[in-house]
């Protein structure tokens, strides 16, 4: 699949992926908005242009594996899964609803396609190391790779930092993963709540390759990865920097939306409305631009 | 007596002892041997959890994780999803003692088959005191789903449970000792997974054990023999999912029913197995095991002396409990 889609046309992907979310956390009724709307274009990427993956398939033995580590995000994971052809997109109505394949956090068990359970932070990470020590360094499937999105508050918790020297130590380097650095977690802003900077010079004094990159750039997360791959001799972690509920003007860098109940973290039936007129307008846009390309 | 093979000499004075971590490392490394799909992780505990066998035989299969209990059993998980059959060791008391949520999600609920092995359970892990004598992991680990929880009575049995869990398909706790216990069992004793057996017959109270205090309820028995009481024994290596049927024959026959462990017997084992028999068969019972309480340094075999926790401290307390409770017996 490598390649298919041109930037305009991932764009526009992770514009339909935007839609998805604020139709099923709608429908759903509770849950977050903030991390799985600016996470679209990193998923997109990864999943329709980066990941060897085959959707009919989920097992595939030769495929790439995709952990997410903060688990709550999962809205946005199922969007692109379902747009991919793991399943249909209708089904994106069923989120966190009784019954549904699609729990309120992700469940392997539950949903094919899906590599982990995740929901409790911290520990996604050190499950993505688990499977990148195996390639690298038991099975010998150098051409593998494990890709991981942890969010930037998950990163308060001690189990990402075990995992961080320990894919230093063993210079994980098909191990590739994505901080969303969205500076925003439930009680606030990162800085104020417990702060994480000097980021960057964390990764790097834990071993890791690191890069800073707009997270809302596709042809950034192409690259960053591009790179990623190049280095092989240690882990690389991708800082990239987003804005919580992108797409969503009067979401976004509100910590508010981190996620809760219909009007005060979840869209309610007006907000949601508003909100799904503004990517529409932004959809016409990039067709529009990309037109003139 | 019983069809179970007891070790002949297992009364004797000089009745060969052994940790039942020493059985487990010798258990992985066949396991290694058997399926190339065995990979190991340690806390930096390799000896004195018994690696040692396997991380020479398979250096390539053995993971030094350092001292992060968490990463531990989560970079284990990683490994299952990658195909791999993970035992993952430390003492009991950070691995299950630490980890435990990581162990519920990524393991129970993610049901990957990685096998927690908790050496260094009970308070006979001695002079390093309460903190190092995990006494609560049985209930951690059994009230999880998707959970097996095995301690084994004798070295010989570990090794066999070891071999078992590997093959399992199964989230797995296999609790274990730091001391040297005597041998009860033989090579040609059996061990499955989900199996409870009659070491000894009786028909006055039911003796029920598990790991290495089915033991001390073997010589309890003798000893209640010489005193006129027919005491049945059964060994319930494992503790879940409990071996219900031959728990509850036995307890039918004798409508008397007696537990012992090395652990809190809140939620332990005396705590599965008064669940079972309050709802299908009530019946006066005794548990033998540690009451709300943290241990405390000291000598094993004192400290076992002093919780009352051997068959000579047992004696007096069973005797006097016989004499005042009657046996029920069924349409009681």
């Amino acid at each position: 699949m490598s390649g298919q889609l041109t930037t305009t046309q991932l764009e526009q992907k992770a514009n339909d992926v935007r839609k998805d979310i604020i139709q099923s956390l709608l429908a759903a009724g509770s849950g977050h908005s903030a991390g799985p709307l600016d996470l679209a274009e990193i998923l997109t990427t990864l999943y329709f242009d980066v990941m060897n993956i085959r959707p009919n398939e989920p097992e595939w033995k030769d495929r790439d594996f995709f952990f997410l580590s903060n688990g709550h995000c999962v809205p946005v994971q199922y969007a692109v899964m379902a747009e991919r052809g793991y399943f249909p997109v209708e089904e994106l109505g069923t989120l966190r609803k009784f019954g549904s394949r699609l729990q309120g956090h992700p469940e392997r068990t539950k949903l094919p396609g899906l590599e982990n359970t995740s929901g409790p932070l911290g520990s996604g990470l050190s499950q993505a190391a688990g499977v990148a020590y195996t390639l690298q360094h038991i099975d010998s499937q150098l051409h593998r790779f494990v890709y991981a999105v942890t969010g930037d508050g998950e990163l308060n918790e001690g189990n990402i930092w075990e995992a961080a020297m320990f894919a230093g130590k063993y210079k994980l380097s098909q191990l590739i993963v994505f901080v969303d650095r969205n500076n925003i977690q439930i009680d606030g802003n990162t800085e104020d709540v417990m702060p994480l900077e000097d980021l960057r010079g964390k990764w790097e004094s834990f071993g890791w390759h690191v890069q800073e990159i707009d997270g809302h750039n596709i042809e950034s997360i192409q690259d960053a990865v591009g790179m990623a791959k190049a280095i092989t001799n240690r882990p690389s972690v991708v800082i990239a920097h987003t804005i919580p509920g992108k797409g969503v003007s009067f979401m976004e860098y509100d910590y508010h939306w981190h996620g809760g109940a219909p009007g005060q973290g979840v869209p309610n039936q007006d907000q949601a409305k508003v909100a799904l007129k503004e990517l529409r307008t932004l959809g016409g846009k990039i067709v529009h631009e990309g037109a003139g390309e | 007596m019983s069809d179970y093979a007891l070790n002949p000499h297992y009364a004797a004075d000089d009745v060969t002892q052994e940790p039942t971590r020493a059985g487990f490392g010798r258990g992985l490394k066949t396991a290694g041997e058997q399926d190339e799909r065995v990979v190991a992780l340690c806390a930096d505990l390799t000896e004195s959890t018994q690696m040692g066998k396997f991380a020479e035989a398979f250096p390539g299969r053995f993971v030094e994780m350092g001292v992060a209990e968490q990463n531990l059993v989560t970079v284990a998980s990683g490994m299952a999803r990658a195909g791999k059959i993970p035992f993952t060791s430390s003492y009991a008391a950070f691995s299950p003692g630490r980890n435990w949520e990581q162990i519920r999600t990524t393991i129970c609920l993610n049901d990957q088959p990685v096998k927690i092995v908790g050496s260094h359970a009970g308070i006979s892990v001695g002079p390093d005191g309460a903190t190092h004598q995990m006494l609560e992991d049985i209930a951690l680990m059994r009230v999880l789903p998707n959970m097996i929880v095995i301690a084994p009575g004798d070295s010989i049995e570990a090794e066999k449970a070891t071999l078992a869990l590997a093959t399992n398909g199964k989230p797995s706790y296999l609790r274990l000792a730091r001391e040297k216990t005597p041998i009860f069992s033989t090579e040609s004793s059996p061990f499955e997974v989900g199996k409870a057996y009659v070491l000894r017959q009786g028909e006055d109270v039911t003796l029920v054990g598990t790991g290495t205090m089915s033991y001390q309820l073997l010589m309890l028995a003798r000893k209640l023999e010489a005193e006129g009481i027919s005491a049945e024994v059964v060994h319930a290596p494992t503790i879940k999912p409990l071996d219900e049927e031959t728990i509850l024959n036995s307890v039918r026959k004798t409508g008397r029913v007696i537990t012992a462990e090395e652990a809190q017997v809140a939620g332990g084992f005396g705590g599965a197995v008064a669940e079972l028999l309050s709802e299908k068969m009530p019946v006066p019972m005794k548990r033998f095991g540690m009451y709300d309480r943290f241990g405390e340094s000291g000598a094993p075999a004192e400290l076992l002396q002093h919780f009352g926790l051997t068959s000579d401290t047992m004696l007096p307390e069973v005797t006097a409990w016989i004499g005042k409770v009657p046996q029920y017996r069924s349409g009681f």
